[in-house]
């Protein structure tokens, strides 16, 4: 499956949902937030969340930044 | 008596608020913030590096059980990027609070007022706790607070100027006609800019750069410290009016 993940394209093996994805990715789930085709996903529902060709995935935690 | 910032029922330690930005690296952040006393950190919400994974992350030096974690909208254009990644941030579980910022123009970083004020009026709604970064206008100052800010935070200077409090004057009248805190946020350069804004009676100073881009951002973090208490008593002390002419303090009774 080609998924679009940070703007990058990337092709995932495995993952068929958002939980497999992360843990394909090495993601801790507890401090990201992820977007799946500009639609934030509860963390309740990465389980849930089945994956398809083509999604586009934000995953975003927090940086140093002031303002 | 003491003498604590409370917003919303959320108390605070220190009213001096800190960034996260700009440091040499993580230490160096780490010691910084330490050394400032603070207990509010700004974050800002950016993509994992998805390719390294082992880079580190800022939470590894910055416990968020240790410090109140305030994410910004930071490099947010318009309204709809701003909501979008004020609710990314609060989506990642740390916090309901989000510093505000829709950003006018590259240059100033000047916010941009008329999205400012529509976005808080859709975050408060939502249930955020809005600080939003503002000019030191104190119309647009009551109108976010109308729209359900928690508290204000005008801009001192442009962002990492290090000019100080350009408009004194306009910061007391926000402090007059806001019945919400003010934070001074964004332009302090050094301690005394700190120290002006607690003493016109601010509730708290936001600041970033002027620590993390002095020579020893550490020993700059604990002048900031001290600048913060030191306004502060000096506000609550109640200052002696200016004057044009002299005033002797030693009396003239007993004199040769």
């Amino acid at each position: 499956m080609r998924l679009i993940i940070n703007g990058e394209d990337l092709e995932v093996s495995k993952a068929e949902t958002l939980q497999e994805l992360l843990g394909e990715l090495c993601v801790k789930p507890e401090r990201v937030a992820v977007e799946v085709n500009l639609s934030i996903i509860k963390k309740s529902d990465y389980d849930s969340c089945r994956l398809k060709d083509g999604d586009r995935i934000e995953i975003v935690n927090f940086v140093g930044g002031g303002m | 008596m003491e003498d604590k910032l409370i917003i919303k029922g959320i108390e605070f330690k220190s009213r001096l608020w800190v960034g996260t930005g700009k440091y040499k690296d993580f230490e160096e952040t780490k010691k910084a913030i330490e050394a400032s006393g603070a207990d509010v950190v700004t974050v800002a919400v950016r993509r994992v590096n998805i390719i390294d994974r082992k880079s580190e992350n800022l939470f590894d030096y910055i416990d968020p059980k240790k410090y109140k974690i305030l994410p910004n909208t930071a490099g947010c254009y318009n309204v709809e990027d701003a909501l979008r990644y004020s609710r990314l941030a609060r989506e990642a579980g740390i916090s309901d609070m989000i510093k505000l910022e829709v950003i006018g123009d590259e240059k100033t970083l000047f916010p941009d007022v008329i999205g400012l004020l529509k976005a808080t009026e859709i975050l408060a709604k939502e249930g955020f706790l809005v600080f939003p970064y503002t000019n030191d206008d104190p119309i647009i100052a009551k109108k976010l607070v109308d729209a359900g800010a928690v508290a204000v935070m005008p801009l001192a200077a442009p962002i990492g100027s290090g000019l100080g409090i350009r408009n004194p004057y306009n910061i007391r009248i926000i402090l007059e006609t806001v019945k919400a805190p003010v934070i001074v946020d964004a332009g302090v350069g050094t301690a005394s800019d700190v120290a002006v804004a607690m003493e016109l009676g601010c509730d708290a100073v936001l600041l970033n750069t002027a620590i993390a881009g002095a020579k020893d951002p550490i020993a700059m973090a604990e002048a900031m410290k001290h600048a913060v208490i030191a306004g502060r008593l000096a506000y609550k002390a109640g200052r002696i009016p200016k004057k044009l002419y002299a005033a002797a303090s030693s009396p003239i009774e007993g004199m040769l």
